[in-house]
């Protein structure tokens, strides 16, 4: 039963995520070196390198030490003659809009900064809209990002079913991997919970649980700079977006009366409910979307910072800058690492926060509260 | 025209360096206020550093929000 919630909610969430995660590909698409071709020795395009590094694409570039591979993704289309599968290959590596990809339910597709268009739609359009459906087929490909989601998935699957496994004996300690999670899952569930939830907060620990080690998993694998790792996951918007909607969906699951009371009829007096009322509505949406906008501006904000430090090697062109931005990148990468916890926290605490008020019970005891505080001040 | 699109991207970075002045002035402050509380009551160095960090967290969110219409813009 728990199995079939579990598969049923994770295809929701790839479903969720995998039509919206091409719009955000804005980037330049084409890799450096062809930037650097492209312009010579006078210009080098910082903004092109991290756009490219940031955004989600549907080619892997595999890059070690010696070994650099391609690997081209599946395209998985929902087109106006129904569902169309392809290997990514077939775009050529293009990426603007020139190679006519002809699949086989006679659909005529392009690729232009990492989105399918139909060739027929956007002839002659220099910015075709993201928006317009009608231009471009529902995306549904394994990008990128969706073989890191898979690939945090794996890592997370890994790590908590060997955590588990440590508490069969209850007469040992836990060791291994179970030693380093559970003063985290023990944080979460008293300083976090516990503290902000009050006493239904065991309903909401599976939730809080997976959303921490979702994001930490996520900002961790983007601090590590080669293949397998190395995705820009949770610095991508649309990803954050589903996490700030899960938890909007989770709050207003768990509000009660009180919680409506008190944004359609606020203590004060009836003359500011005019202000009020479309102030509190409009609070219910802001919450998510700062929880949203702060994940994602944190963790794409490190990145091109990351990428700016090792840009600096090939803007001034010499080898002994490469000192100083290592000794950069070396400082950034442990304020990352900080940042990767903290982000996942903060975005956990917020959460758990909001349930917290939505849960709220009744207005008296709380101005009782309130009034005890200030006559102690 | 031409001499504006060269201002625009230098009023983005003015704008990015406002918002970090911003918040290193709120988050200056959290943080020297949440030492100071932590001197005086160091029983609650534990509650008001989880404050401490969410506050910190919240300025923090409303600066990228700035840099992010900078990135943009």
């Amino acid at each position: 039963m728990r199995k079939t919630y579990f598969i049923v909610s994770f295809v929701l969430f790839w479903i969720l995520i995998s039509p919206s995660s091409l719009m955000a590909g804005e980037g330049e698409g084409g890799a450096e070196s062809e930037n650097r071709e492209a312009h010579g020795k006078e210009h080098f395009n910082t903004a092109g390198l991290v756009a490219h590094h940031t955004s989600d694409s549907h080619d892997y570039l595999v890059e070690l030490p010696f070994f650099h591979k391609t690997i081209h993704l599946p395209v998985i289309l929902w087109t106006k003659n129904g569902l169309s599968i392809f290997s990514s290959a077939r775009f050529q590596g293009d990426n603007e809009g020139k190679v006519v990809v002809n699949d086989d339910k006679g659909n005529r597709l392009v690729r232009k900064h990492e989105i399918i268009y139909y060739a027929d739609k956007i002839e002659g359009m220099e910015h075709p809209s993201l928006m317009d459906y009608s231009l471009r087929p529902l995306d549904f490909s394994i990008t990128r990002n969706v073989l890191a989601i898979f690939f945090v998935f794996l890592l997370l699957s890994i790590t908590l079913y060997y955590a588990r496994k440590a508490y069969e004996n209850p007469k040992r300690l836990p060791k291994g991997v179970a030693a380093v999670l559970e003063p985290i899952i023990l944080f979460i569930r008293d300083d976090i919970a516990k503290e902000n939830i009050g006493k239904h907060y065991e309903k909401y620990m599976p939730y809080l649980l997976t959303v921490f080690f979702f994001i930490l998993y996520s900002n961790l694998i983007g601090l590590i700079p080669f293949a397998p790792f190395g995705h820009n996951l949770t610095g991508n918007i649309l990803i954050t977006f589903v996490l700030a909607a899960i938890a909007l969906v989770v709050i207003l699951a768990s509000s009660n009366k009180h919680y409506w009371k008190h944004i359609f009829t606020p203590p004060v007096p009836k003359l500011i409910w005019i202000v009020m009322v479309p102030v509190e509505i409009a609070g219910i949406f802001i919450k998510p979307f700062a929880l949203m906008v702060r994940l994602f501006a944190n963790i794409l904000a490190g990145h091109t910072m990351m990428i700016s430090l090792v840009a600096l090697i090939f803007i001034f062109e010499s080898a002994k800058w490469g000192i100083v931005s290592g000794i950069f990148v070396v400082f950034m990468s442990f304020i990352e690492l900080l940042v990767a916890f903290l982000q996942a926290y903060i975005f956990t605490v917020l959460t758990a926060v909001f349930i917290g008020l939505a849960l709220e019970e009744g207005h008296e005891e709380e101005h009782a509260a309130e009034g005890s505080i200030q006559a102690t001040r | 025209m031409e001499v504006l699109a060269g201002i625009g991207p230098g009023l983005a970075v003015i704008g990015a360096g406002l918002a970090v002045i911003g918040a290193g002035i709120g988050i200056g402050k959290i943080g020297g206020m949440a030492t100071e509380a932590m001197a005086r009551q160091p029983e609650f160095a534990g509650k008001i550093q989880g404050a401490m960090l969410i506050t910190a967290a919240m300025v923090e969110g409303v600066a990228l929000f700035a840099v992010i219409v900078a990135l943009i813009k």
